[in-house]
Order: structure tokens, then sequence, then C-alpha cells
């Protein structure tokens, strides 16, 4: 694995991205995001930007939001407040389809596959919208149709094999195991051919060796597809390991942003997470 | 490579067999009519099974692979028998061959379904949960009750269309003749279609439904029943793709009700009513959901059985019931799931054909 310790380097909105990705616009930029249900503050004052080839984590104690920010980003849920740039552009109005056409794929936390479906359906679902032909060519089996599938055949067995799993093609998505099925997931969202990829709790269930190769996979990854990856998690080891940037909120608000190591030794972090200390 | 190979004979086998299934069932009864040992009620009930059968598969693409209810496919039956009546009259003259004229007349019965479809899809589809069912249940309802009060004539100046008043109120010719008489509907038209024309529209039908289902419009479709949240997340537009299903769903539908109206003299719009619908959903419940052969099967057995069960006079429709009920239970069985499960194994794709 080739993790380099990466300087933070701040951007005109006072956002911090990698000292390498400077040079372009980031990826992804919260201003002010907010969001409340009803009299509940979900999310509040939300500042973050990502850069094109960044690792960041999003972390927290259950219940401080960072599921609601990954809806926000997609659009599962429409802001309060605030403002969302993918790529610049401003994301208002925009709903979670042309969100995905825009670049920004996910996992779900709880996992999401169409579990009836095959792996390999799966994946080709993903790259639905990489493909351009139209229902009428569909049917009647016009030329279209069999290059576009012959175009997903390959590519299907191409993102499998990310993960050695081009030998489950055929196989139901909900009869795999529970560490195949979250691969499948990531799988699935590099098909979209994202330019941001979102990770809600890629290592939640895995055991040690596991989440250790999954760390390797998530670099690999970006390495391979030169995307932004934006992760959830709570195993440490996995968020100190691969991100580069790491923003920490608890009850809906951002307590601290920076480096694995500026986090570690971050005192509010720390009470958030252990509770006060007490001094004798 | 292989796996794909695997794959793909394992999707087209089921195909194949499904194809197999209506081609030999339809060699065997031209072979059986041929001898003269069909009898002659069962004769009757050759078209309309034909028709059912349509039904039945175009309701499981709303039902088994849309994921979606509706209880008011017998309106959309409704609409293109009604409409296919009026485009073959209208044609009796200009067009010789009463084949060619079927086919038309089954174009325009799916045409005007469609367009019902995509008035009912506009609003509701854009809802989750049972908006459908609700609508649709009003809608079979609306229609049979727009049917009821609508005439239709046609004389040398063309069509005449009134509704809520009565047939003197379309101004006809003495030469003109009334299409649809509002509650006494259509009668003493043509009976152009045939079996064999019910055949070959059960074929079109199934190379449709088949071929939509493995094709990127039927995995998106696959997809917003399976789960609407990561579908979206992945760029399929839901609204989109449950239209797509359920406006083809109601035009094939409307084929079907040309099909059916054409075989007999009269028809009247109180025949399709929620009983119908009800009767064709419980065609694709016990063929399963998803299973397009099954659908067949079911659609065949269950509109000859009440026939076949004539020699229990009034316990007819109770016995029928019971029989439901068997298969119900039949087909629940643990052994028959296994057996099922090792035939599934063998041939037909996973994945669809379960719910």
């Amino acid at each position: 694995m080739s993790i380099t310790k990466t300087k933070l380097v701040p951007i005109p909105s006072k956002n911090m991205i990698p000292e390498r990705d400077v040079t372009k616009p980031p990826i992804l930029e919260c201003r002010s995001l907010g969001i409340d249900f009803g009299g509940l503050t979900a999310v509040n004052d939300f500042n973050l930007a990502i850069g094109r080839t960044e690792i960041a984590g999003l972390i927290g104690p259950n219940g401080a939001g960072k599921t609601t920010v990954f809806n926000l980003l997609t659009k599962v849920y429409q802001p309060t407040r605030g403002v969302i740039l993918m790529d610049g552009l401003d994301t208002l109005d925009k709903t979670t389809v042309q969100l995905s056409k825009m670049g920004i794929a996910r996992t779900f936390q709880n996992i999401r596959l169409f579990a009836n479906l095959s792996v390999g359906d799966n994946v080709k679902i993903g790259l639905h919208n990489q493909m351009k032909y139209g229902t009428l060519s569909g049917i009647l089996r016009l030329p279209a149709y069999w290059k576009q599938e012959k175009f997903a055949r390959d590519r299907v067995r191409e993102l499998l094999s990310i993960f050695d799993m081009q030998d489950l093609v055929d196989e139901q998505a909900g009869s795999l195991p529970y560490g195949a099925q979250r691969r499948l997931e990531i799988v699935r969202a590099l098909a979209t051919n994202p330019t941001l990829l979102l990770l809600d709790e890629p290592a939640a269930g895995m055991n040690p060796s596991e989440t250790a190769e999954l760390m390797e996979n998530i670099v690999r990854i970006r390495d391979m597809f030169q995307i932004a990856v934006f992760l959830i998690e709570h195993d440490m080891k996995l968020v100190m390991g691969i991100c580069e940037g790491i923003c920490v909120v608890n009850f809906g608000c951002v307590i601290a942003k920076g480096t694995p190591d500026e986090i570690r030794n971050n005192p509010e972090v720390i009470k958030a997470y252990l509770g006060e200390r007490k001094h004798a | 490579m292989r796996h794909y190979i695997k794959r793909f004979s394992a999707a087209t086998k089921t195909n194949v067999f499904t194809y197999l299934l209506v081609i030999v069932s339809f060699a065997t009864a031209q072979i059986l009519q041929g001898a003269g040992v069909m009898s002659s009620s069962l004769k009757g009930q050759l078209v309309p099974i034909c028709a059912y059968i349509v039904m039945a598969v175009s309701l499981n693409l709303t039902v088994g692979i849309l994921g979606e209810l509706s209880l008011g496919h017998a309106g959309f039956m409704s609409v293109g028998a009604f409409a296919g009546v009026v485009a073959a009259v209208s044609l009796e003259n200009i067009v010789v061959i009463p084949e060619v004229r079927l086919a038309l007349a089954i174009i325009v019965g799916a045409v005007f379904a469609a367009l019902a479809g995509i008035l009912i899809g506009i609003p509701v589809l854009r809802l989750r949960g049972d908006y459908l069912a609700i609508v649709t249940l009003a809608f079979g309802e609306i229609i049979s009750n727009i049917i009821n009060c609508l005439y239709v004539g046609l004389d040398s100046r063309g069509l005449h269309i009134s509704v809520l008043t009565s047939a003197n109120a379309l101004g006809l010719d003495p030469s003109g003749q009334v299409i649809i008489n509002g509650p006494v509907g259509a009668s003493g038209t043509d009976k152009i279609s045939s079996f064999t024309a019910g055949f070959i529209l059960i074929l079109i039908t199934l190379v449709i439904v088949q071929n939509l289902i493995r094709s990127r419009t039927g995995r998106a479709i696959l997809a917003v029943r399976d789960n609407r949240i990561s579908a979206e997340s992945v760029g399929i537009n839901i609204t989109k793709y449950k239209m797509i299903a359920f406006v083809v769903s109601a035009a094939l539908a409307g084929a079907a009700g040309v099909l059916f109206a054409l075989n007999i003299n009269t028809i009247v719009p109180t025949k399709f009513n929620f009983n119908m619908s009800i009767l064709i959903l419980v065609f694709v419940v016990l063929g399963g959901l998803g299973n397009i052969w099954g659908s067949i099967i079911a659609a065949a057995v269950l509109t000859v059985l009440p026939e076949a069960l004539r020699g229990f006079n009034n316990y007819r429709m109770l016995v029928y019931a019971i029989v439901l009920i068997l298969i119900m239970l039949l087909t629940n069985s643990n052994q028959i799931k296994s057996f099922l499960s090792r035939m599934q194994s063998q041939s037909p794709a996973k994945g669809a054909e379960k719910v």
C-alpha cells in the first residue's frame, strides 16, 4: 500500500484539500450545509472540500449525522440551508438521478443490492447510463442491442475482477456472503463511472483481514480510476490508515477537520468519543 | 467468457421453453381439432384462452416484473376491445382481407389502451405505495361506465360520436350503422378473430415481454422493483421505467381485448368488470409472479376448468374454488418447491421468477 503522508492546504473557501489536488477545483465542496427535520437540526454548518484524488473520511459517534450528510450529498434529502458544489456546479434543484450522472456514486450502510438478481445483472444495472440503446432496440434486438450488451458483459467482468469476483457473475446477489455483498455494492457504484465514490461503513461486519484487504482495495480503486473517495467508517484502523483528510462530526456539527495525526490529538475529538476527562 | 455463455444459455433456455410450450400447445390443439376429438365447447374457448394468456402475461409485466399492483387490467382490455371494434367496422369496406383488418384493429386497440395507460400513469406512477392499485381499480369501473353511455356510429360522412344520449342523437344517414350502442355494447360485428391469430398474438406478446425483460430497460424495471433507493442511486429514472412497463402492459391488454371482442357477435361494456380484472390477477398469482410460462399455463387451465367442471352443475364454482385452493397449497408445499427449484437450477434463469 502506498500511503504517503499528505499535507492539507487551504483553498479560497478556507476548506482544506490535499496539496497535490490544489491545482484543480475540488470535486465536492459543501458550504454551510444544514438540514432540519421538523424542529430537529440533524446537520448544521457543515463545511468540507474534497480534492479530486483524495481519500477523505467522515467519522463521529453514533447518531452524529454522518449518513444524513451522505443523503444530503446524493439528494435523498434536500438541504434546508447551504450549498453543495459538485465539480464546481451548484446541485440545487438536482435530483438523485442527475447527481449520479454528474459523477456521485454511493454504497449503503445496510446493504442495498438487487438481491433477487444475479451479480452480473447488479453490475449491468450500474452500467445503465453508460449504455445507450433504447427500449425499442431492446425489444427488436437491433444491432445497437448486441453491441452494447457485449460492451456491458466485458465491462462487468473487468469491474468484478477488481475484487476477483468474476467467477461469481451468475450467482444470485442476495446469496453471496456478507463481505462479497459489500464488495459487489462497491463494484456496482464504480460501474456508474463516478468521479466521487461515497462509501457508507464499507468495513462494517468485516473481520480484520478482510478490512486490511478492503483498505488496499480502496487505495487501489482510487489510483486506478483517479477518483475521490469519501467514506464513513467506525474502524479507526481503516480511517487513520488510508484517509488523507478526516472530518469529525458530532450532533450534526463539524467539530474538527484535518489529517489523521491532527485528528488523533485533537482534544475536541477525544472528548466526543471518550467523554470529558476527569481531573483528579 | 465461459461463464457468460453459460449464463446466456440459462436465460435463453427459459425463453425457448416458453415459446415451445406455446407452439406445442397450439399444434396439439390444431391436431385435436382436425381429428374432430375436441368438444365444441372447448373449440369455442380457444380464442378466449389466447386472449386471457396475453392478458395474464401483460399483467405479469406490471405485477410480477415491475412489482406494482394493478386491479384494473380489464379496463385496458375494454378500451382496446371497443376501439378495435370501431376500427374493424370502419375498415370493413376499405380493407377486404379479414386477417389484415384484424391486425389493424389490434394495433388501433393497443394504441388506445396505451394512451389510457399513459393517462393513468402520469399522475399515479410518481407515487409510492398502493396508489396504483387504488387508481386502476377506479379506472376499470370508470371505463366501463363511460362506454356504457358512449354511442358511436358510422355512415357515409364518417364516424359519429355521442355521449350520454341515445343512438338516435348520432344523426346517422339511413345507410348508417351504429357500432357502439351504449349499454347494449357492440353487436353484429364480423367474427374475424381466429385461433391462429390468437396464437400469433401470444408469440408477439412473448417476444415483446421476454426481450424487454432481458434488455437494459428490463433490468432497470427489475431494479426499481427490487430496491428503488439503490436504483435511483445508480441513475435510473424510476418514474420513466415504471411508465414504460405499465404502458407496454396496457397496450398488450388492449390488443388482447380486440382479439377477444372480434371473436364474439355481441360485446357489452360490463363484460370487462372488476371480476375480470381479478380473474386475470388470479392467473398471474397462481402462475407465479414474474413467471411468464406460469402465467400461460394458469390462464389456459383456469379458463378451461369451469367448462370441464360442468358436470358438477350448481356446485361448479364451489369446486372451482376448491381447485384453486388445492393448487395454492400444492405449489406452496415443500416437496413441490424443492422439485421446482431443482428444475430451475437446470433450466430457467434465477431472479426474475422469484419475488
